[in-house]
């Protein structure tokens, strides 16, 4: 059987399989860690010393791994088009409020230790900083 | 039928990869501006659409204008138009495909667009825009390319195909009038407040896309061996020229509501864009676009004129460019200038936004050179073959 | 052979058309599935409510440039408008960004004013911002939704959902809206450090305006430039209240609004005073 016009479909073949498989050779060689992310920051460690050395989240730690992506996206529309502000949690029934950088970073204040371990890892860029202001010391990152 | 475009002359070549050429820089231009922001245009706070936004106005009307041969050969039965349609539908496909490419350029976030698919707002008139736009576009994919097939195997076209082409009709209507839509709805912006926009847009749509077609026609004799016919290019001639003299008594009477009732707010605009006291930088243009319409719509209804192949291609030349200029740019500015507080702020567009908008001709001209490639050689390998919708 | 390929063609299209279809709905079912629903989510208990916010401008109580940019500086701070000017210093008109600015009457009141008018009185400044119409433009003809009516009355903006098409701001009759034409934070007043770190900057490419401070209402604070306003300035309250003091002024003094005849409804009223106006 011939293959007509086969120079071309083979170089054609080369390229696209070289685009495809770009993401597994590029990164060969670096040293990817597991990701740690810490939460052992003053805030916490203050809340723990003054709560008996319970860490109380919002959810599990489970549950916001695999969710805090929707979860963000629900307390996002919450906020701005419905006017709430609180969030009851599921697993402790506290109140927490539903911000970004005022809730969630006031407890885990280092974005590098904390969001970023997961995120640089996964190779997830999630445009959320580009207007949500970053703790601090994590500006120039 | 696709591997057609892709076979041809030296010159077919060397013109796709002259376009080639523009729509890279277009596409490195746009890259930029991705980067940096839409301050890498002319735009501003006073005039927030500009270039961009005035060249996919003109161009739904481009594409709204295939419904000009479509009307006569399936509705009344205007044999003559047979083989010229399928140029009109593939000129369509070309312009709604620019017409999406500077709506994308334009947005700020282009990276959130499908938020207008997840969030529809049935109230905003731009919701329906992008609606019946991406129609539009599936429709005349849908039936350029099964009436051409059928022109291919030298049969009459599937029945089912019918009902799409006659949607398309009313459908071309309404791509162009929602488009007015976008003016002539929101309040406080005095030009384009007129009841007139929509007969206006389709009135310039009508004489600008089958002018564009003529043109097209021509060339198209010339680069290859088919010819359209010269009766066929004269009943094209005699309904642009119809159409040109409703835009401009339009127009005309666009002028005299403003003048005659005396509101400033009304004039103003008018008053700024055809300035000739040097206030406005976009006055030379407005002058050149009326001068060109008038002289254009003469030479149109001089039979003696029309008849002569050389002179009614200057004459659609000159329309076409006047159009371009009075919908593609002053429409916009006259929209924005003065702003809300009677301001003057100018605009002109910068280089990487001409750059932008070059290269997305571009990609409209690749687009319609391709699809021209294939139905050119269809009617080439068909030809003597009795074409019956 | 052209036949099988012709079929294998259609129900390829077809099987991955199904495919894209169910996982596409799929996938907008699993971000709004699973909704928040109250009691899971509240309101501040020190959140100040309203049927419907409105505010009163008193122009006589502003004497000084120093009253003015009080007011000005109180709002861009707070929420972190980015300043963009020349290396001179003179403001860049290209790719400003304001909230609230003062405008000459017979700019904010364009066709009020008369040949026989003072260049003085012409020239008199007033404060403008976002109207939060009863009636709004942008909000008719945004085609997400981005910018919308709360149910206080607020026109609200969602700065996530925006994709910068800019139709609300050619929709605006009173030219209350900005635009980012560049990354906000490379303003010189944002670049070193943010003025306010409770609250968001923006990003390129998204429309923004006055939101009334929405925020500030959901923690029990008045807005940022009432707060700043001199004393009686700027008066802000539910205008559906008959005890609010917005209601009171409204329904006894003279007080005009901007470019009434379109339909809108704002919600900025301006007293006319007589004589004595800064």
């Amino acid at each position: 059987m011939k293959l007509y016009d086969g120079g071309k479909i083979l170089i054609g073949l080369l390229v696209f399989v070289a685009f495809a498989t770009f993401p597994f050779y590029y990164n060969f060689g670096t040293v990817n860690a597991k990701p740690e992310p810490k939460t052992d920051t003053p805030e916490i460690v203050k809340y723990q010393q003054e709560h008996n050395g319970k860490k109380e989240c919002v959810e599990s730690k489970e549950w916001m791994r695999g969710e805090h992506m929707q979860l963000l996206n629900q307390w996002r529309d919450s906020v701005v088009r419905d006017y709430n502000r609180g969030y009851i949690s599921n697993t402790n029934h506290n109140r927490f409020d539903m911000s970004l950088q005022n809730g969630c970073m006031k407890c885990h204040s280092s974005k590098k230790k904390f969001c970023d371990e997961c995120h640089n890892y996964m190779a997830v860029k999630p445009f959320c900083w580009d207007c949500h202001i970053a703790p601090k010391e994590d500006e120039k990152s | 039928m696709l591997e057609k475009a892709l076979e041809g002359s030296k010159k077919y070549w060397a013109w796709v990869f002259f376009l080639g050429i523009f729509a890279l820089s277009g596409v490195y231009w746009y890259i930029q501006q991705f980067n940096y922001g839409l301050g890498l245009t002319g735009l501003h706070r006073d005039v927030s659409w500009g270039l961009y936004i005035g060249q996919f106005t003109f161009l739904v009307g481009v594409a709204a204008s295939a419904v000009m041969l479509v009307i006569p050969y399936y509705l009344h039965d205007f044999k003559k138009f047979g083989k010229i349609v399928i140029l009109g539908e593939f000129l369509a496909i070309a312009a709604v495909t620019m017409c999406i490419l500077f709506i994308f350029v334009d947005m700020g976030q282009p990276m959130r667009i499908t938020n207008v698919l997840l969030h529809p707002t049935p109230g905003s008139v731009m919701f329906w825009d992008s609606v019946v736009l991406m129609g539009y576009l599936v429709i005349n994919l849908l039936v350029g390319w099964v009436t051409l097939g059928a022109d291919r195997k030298g049969v009459p076209p599937p029945k089912w195909i019918k009902p799409w082409i006659y949607l398309s009709i009313p459908w071309a209507i309404s791509i162009h009038t929602v488009t007015a839509f976008l003016y002539s709805g929101v309040p406080g912006r005095h030009f384009w407040l007129t009841a007139v926009m929509a007969p206006r847009f389709l009135a310039s749509a009508f004489a600008g896309g089958p002018s564009l077609l003529i043109i097209l026609a021509l060339i198209v004799r010339k680069v290859s061996k088919f010819d359209v016919g010269k009766d066929v290019i004269q009943a094209i001639s005699r309904i642009v020229a119809y159409a040109m003299f409703a835009n401009v008594f339009l127009l005309a009477m666009e002028f005299f509501t403003a003048f005659y009732s005396g509101i400033p707010g009304h004039q103003h605009p008018f008053a700024y864009l055809y300035a000739m006291d040097g206030s406005s930088a976009v006055a030379p243009l407005m002058w050149t676009s009326a001068i060109f319409a008038l002289v254009s719509l003469v030479m149109l209804w001089v039979p003696a004129i029309r008849r002569k192949e050389g002179l009614l291609s200057l004459a659609c030349i000159m329309l076409f460019i006047s159009l371009w200029i009075d919908k593609g740019f002053g429409l916009i500015i006259g929209g924005f200038v003065p702003n809300p507080f009677e301001e003057v702020s100018t605009y002109w567009p910068t280089y990487p936004e001409t750059m932008i908008t070059i290269g997305v001709w571009a990609i409209g001209f690749l687009v319609l050179t391709g699809l021209y490639k294939i139905a050119i050689t269809v009617r080439e390998q068909t030809a003597g073959v009795e074409i019956d919708h | 052979m052209s036949m099988d390929r012709r079929q294998f063609l259609k129900i390829t299209g077809i099987s991955s058309i199904l495919g894209l279809g169910t996982s596409i709905a799929s996938a907008t079912n699993l971000i709004t599935g699973k909704q928040l629903l109250p009691p899971q989510v509240d309101r501040n208990k020190e959140a100040l409510t309203a049927k419907r916010w409105a505010m009163v401008v008193d122009m006589s109580k502003f004497k000084t440039d120093e009253d003015f940019n009080k007011v000005f500086t109180a709002c861009h701070t707070n929420h972190n408008v980015p300043d963009f000017r020349k290396p001179d210093g003179s403001p860049d008109r290209k790719f400003e960004v304001k909230w609230i600015w003062k405008a000459a009457y017979e700019r904010a009141f364009p066709g009020q004013d008369n040949k026989y008018m003072s260049e003085h009185m012409k020239d008199m400044p007033f404060i403008v911002a976002c109207n939060h119409c009863d009636n709004p433009a942008c909000v008719r003809v945004c085609p997400t939704k981005a910018t919308y009516k709360l149910p206080d009355g607020i026109t609200m903006q969602d700065m996530h959902r925006c994709i910068g098409c800019r139709f609300c701001m050619a929709a605006c009759p009173y030219g209350a809206r900005s635009f980012n034409w560049v990354d906000p934070r490379t303003a010189p007043n944002l670049k070193a450090d943010l003025p306010n770190r409770e609250y968001p900057t923006r990003t390129k490419g998204v429309v923004e305006k006055c939101t009334f401070c929405s925020e500030r209402l959901s923690v029990g604070k008045m807005p940022a430039c009432v707060e700043a306003a001199p004393k009686g300035g700027l008066i802000f309250g539910d205008i559906e209240d008959p005890n609010s003091e917005v209601r009171k002024i409204v329904t006894s003094q003279l007080t005009i609004r901007r470019k009434p005849d379109l339909g809108t409804g704002p919600a900025i009223y301006y007293i006319v005073g007589g004589g004595d106006h800064a």
